[in-house]
C-alpha cells in the first residue's frame, strides 16, 4: 500500500479513536447529568465517525474497487446522536434532574441526585 | 405552514418527493456498495416505491430555496464547527480542575415556528458549540439548551442565533 | 505504520469502554446508566470498524450498522419510556 495512504488512515484511527476516550472521560469526569452528556454527543460521534472514515479510505485502496458504505455510518452517528442526545435531556428535564444544580459537589462527596 | 407550500423541485402525484427519491437511490448505492446497471435500476425503483406509499405520513415537502446556501452551510460551516468545538470540549473535559466549568442553561428566543428549522436547529446546536439542545417549548417559542462552558449568557445566544438560526432560516425562507 | 496504529486504537478504545463501565455500574441516576450504555453502544461500532480494519474483512460493516440502529431505538425508547411511562402513544 502506498505510504501517504497508510499514514492517513493510521492518523483517522488514532485521532478517531482519541476523541472516543476524551468523550468517555469527560462522562467519566463531570459532576452533573447534563454536562455528561456533552461527552457522548460530541466527541463520541465524532470519533466513531473519523474511524469510518478511516475505515472507507482503507477499503477503497485495498480491497476490489471503492467502498463508501462505512460513511453511512458516520451519517447514521451525525444523525441520531442530536436525537438520542435531546430525548435523554428531555426526559432528564422531566425527572427534575436540573434542579439539583448544586450537583457540582466538592470532591469525594457525594452526590444528591435522585435515586432512581 | 409557510415553509411547506410548495418545492422548487415539482413533485407530482407519482413522485411525489423527488429529493427523498434521489436519497434513498444513493443510500441504497452505498448499502450494496457496489455501482452497476442492476442495482441503480433497483435503488431507482425503490426511491419511487417508498415515497409513493409513505406518502400519506408526510404530506408536505421542505421548501428548499437557496439550495447552493444550504451546500455552504453543511459543508464549511457545519464541519469547520463540529471540529473546532470538539476540540474545544476535549479541551475542557482534560482540565485539571474540572469545576472551573460554568454549566448554565440558555433560554434561545426562535424566531421562526417552522418544525423544521427549528429539529435542524437543535440538531445542529447539539453537535457544535458545547450545547445541547434539552427541550422546546410548547408554543415553539423558545429553545432551551445546556451550555457546558457559558462566560456570557448573551453572547453565546447572539452567536447561535446568527451563526446557525439566520442561515437556515434563509435556506428555509421562512 | 497500521501495525502501530490498530493496538493504540484498540488500546483507548477499551479504556473508554472501561470508563464506561463505570459509569454504568455508578449511575447514580438511570439516566446516566442509559446514556453510558448508548456511549458503549456507539464504541462498540469503532471496535467493530477497527477489527474489520485488522482483520481486512468487510463482513464486520453490517455488524456496525444493525448495532447503530439497534442502539439509537433502545436509548430512546427508554429515555420515552422515562419521560411518559410509555413508549408508544
Amino acid at each position: 500500500m502506498i505510504f501517504f495512504i497508510e499514514l492517513l488512515v493510521s492518523f483517522f484511527l488514532v485521532v478517531g479513536a482519541f476523541f472516543a476516550m476524551a468523550g468517555s472521560i469527560g462522562s467519566y469526569r463531570l459532576p452533573d447529568f447534563f454536562s455528561r452528556l456533552h461527552g457522548p454527543t460530541k466527541s463520541t460521534t465524532l470519533g466513531v465517525g473519523s474511524m469510518a472514515i478511516a475505515s472507507a479510505i482503507y477499503f477503497s485502496f485495498h480491497g476490489e474497487g471503492i467502498s463508501f458504505h462505512e460513511v453511512l455510518i458516520t451519517l447514521f452517528l451525525f444523525i441520531t446522536a442530536p436525537v438520542s442526545a435531546h430525548f435523554l435531556a428531555k426526559a432528564a428535564l422531566h425527572q427534575g434532574l436540573h434542579k439539583n444544580k448544586a450537583a457540582l459537589p466538592p470532591k469525594g462527596e457525594k452526590e444528591t441526585g435522585p435515586q432512581i | 405552514m409557510p415553509a411547506y407550500r410548495k418545492s422548487p423541485i415539482p413533485g407530482n402525484r407519482w413522485l411525489p418527493h423527488p429529493l427523498m427519491t434521489l436519497v434513498l437511490a444513493i443510500i441504497w448505492l452505498l448499502l450494496v456498495n457496489t455501482i452497476t446497471f442492476g442495482h441503480l435500476l433497483l435503488g431507482t425503483l425503490l426511491g419511487i416505491a417508498i415515497p409513493w406509499f409513505t406518502n400519506r405520513f408526510w404530506p408536505e415537502r421542505p421548501k428548499i430555496s437557496k439550495p447552493f446556501l444550504l451546500f455552504r452551510f453543511f459543508f464549511i460551516t457545519f464541519v469547520t464547527d463540529v471540529i473546532v468545538a470538539n476540540i474545544t470540549v476535549v479541551r475542557l473535559f482534560l482540565l485539571p480542575d474540572i469545576s472551573r466549568l460554568r454549566p448554565r442553561f440558555l433560554e434561545i428566543p426562535l424566531d421562526t415556528q417552522d418544525p423544521m428549522v427549528i429539529t435542524i436547529l437543535a440538531s445542529v446546536i447539539s453537535l457544535t458549540p458545547g450545547t445541547v439542545s434539552a427541550e422546546v417549548s410548547d408554543d415553539r417559542q423558545t429553545l432551551i439548551v445546556h451550555g457546558l462552558d457559558v462566560a456570557d449568557e448573551a453572547l453565546a445566544i447572539q452567536t447561535i442565533k446568527t451563526r446557525y438560526e439566520a442561515p437556515l432560516k434563509e435556506i428555509f425562507s421562512c | 505504520m497500521l501495525s502501530i496504529a490498530i493496538p493504540v486504537a484498540f488500546a483507548m478504545l477499551t479504556a473508554a469502554q472501561l470508563l464506561n463501565l463505570y459509569r454504568l455500574l455508578k449511575g447514580p441516576t438511570l439516566l446516566d446508566r442509559i446514556l453510558a450504555l448508548d456511549t458503549m453502544y456507539i464504541d462498540a461500532i469503532a471496535m467493530f470498524i477497527l477489527t474489520g480494519v485488522y482483520f481486512r474483512s468487510a463482513v464486520y460493516f453490517e455488524a456496525a450498522l444493525i448495532i447503530a440502529v439497534m442502539g439509537f431505538i433502545g436509548t430512546v425508547a427508554t429515555s420515552k419510556f422515562l419521560m411518559r411511562g410509555d413508549i408508544l402513544e
